[in-house]
């Protein structure tokens, strides 16, 4: 018995090490949205092309989309743009873009030069759906369901091994519920 | 020496304040309390996206918007529980630096009790045993006992001879 005790430090070590260990590789910066499962906010904004126009939050009822939250001032934005376009082409995904805390001219410049892979676009110059989201940077897709739900966020760029491997199997949950 | 030290510090303590007042100058209270009650709250709730510094220190746009809606819901009168809950509502128990007592914060806030409780309960079974050792251990037998006074005194002879050197 006494002799068993003398390996409990060893013990102690490797269950640290293998908790430690698990941690490594994660990262921080990636939160969980306090949103999931809750209905996307109520909001007004005006649309990025139509100033004229406002969208609030039946723009999610009745199918399933992704909110890709942007702005022209954001490197990895641009970086995940042609993926966007991708997905909305191949996989037609209906995409909604929140154009964020930007100018209207840079983003209507932005979407000539690089495509529109938006269905809708809207603008938010002052973030005030984009707080109400939880966003605390861009870029940030939201998957939302038929219902408005919010079922996911991904923080940071999308590209194909992210669609495959996190966002798809998503989005084919919520159409097979929806 | 020390109190040249203490000066030091009294003098740091008091430059520190000027620091963290330059966020609340921006806004207007209605009195110094409300402002104190501002700073404490911005003091409490955590940045997300520069996740080690809390939104009065950090610079991020996001904390902006965060020290604004504090703001907002105070002048509103909302309690300090009412805005604190807004805004994990939105943003996550991520940002608050107390986070509530739940089955997954319950090792957060009490590791530092459990770790008390186990070494006095290791430094209480150290002494038990030790104490119970003593008890056990037969007094000296009457033989012993003569043989140890006689060392005493200077005058053994069933031992090996002193040292003479």
């Amino acid at each position: 018995m006494k002799r068993l005790l003398l390996f409990l430090p060893l013990l102690v070590a490797a269950i640290l090490g293998v908790v430690l260990f698990a941690g490594i590789g994660r990262d921080p910066t990636r939160l969980e949205s306090a949103l999931i499962g809750k209905p996307v906010p109520e909001f007004k904004l005006e649309d990025l092309h139509d100033p004229g126009r406002q969208w609030d939050r039946s723009l999610f009822l009745g199918q399933v989309s992704l909110l890709n939250v942007w702005g022209t001032w954001c490197p990895s934005c641009r970086d995940e743009h042609p993926d966007l376009m991708r997905l909305a082409r191949e996989h037609g995904v209906r995409i909604i873009g929140m154009n964020y805390k930007d100018q209207r001219v840079d983003a209507l410049d932005w979407l000539r030069r690089l495509g529109d892979p938006y269905q809708v676009s809207l603008y938010d110059p002052k973030g005030t759906l984009g707080f109400d989201l939880g966003v605390y940077g861009a870029p940030e897709t939201f998957v939302i369901d038929a219902n408005g739900i919010v079922r996911y966020r991904h923080v940071g760029e999308i590209n194909e091994k992210v669609w495959q491997d996190i966002l798809r199997p998503v989005v084919e949950q919520a159409r097979g519920n929806g | 020496m020390v109190r040249k030290l203490r000066l030091l510090l009294l003098v740091l303590l008091v430059g520190a304040v000027p620091a963290w007042a330059d966020v609340a100058d921006v806004y207007d209270f209605d009195s110094r309390a409300q402002e104190v009650r501002f700073q404490n709250l911005l003091a409490e709730l955590r940045c997300p996206k520069c996740q080690n510094q809390n939104i009065a220190d950090s610079h991020a746009p996001i904390s902006q918007d965060m020290r604004d809606e504090v703001y907002r819901m105070m002048k509103a009168g909302a309690s300090d529980e009412e805005i604190v809950d807004a805004l994990v509502a939105r943003f996550g128990e991520f940002v608050r630096y107390k986070p509530k007592l739940d089955s997954r914060t319950f090792l957060l806030w009490f590791t530092p009790a459990i770790a008390v409780f186990g070494g006095l309960l290791v430094v209480a079974g150290v002494v038990i045993r030790s104490r119970r050792r003593d008890r056990s251990e037969p007094p000296l037998s009457p033989e012993e006992r003569a043989r140890a006074e006689r060392i005493l005194a200077g005058a053994d002879s069933g031992g090996p001879a002193p040292r003479e050197d």
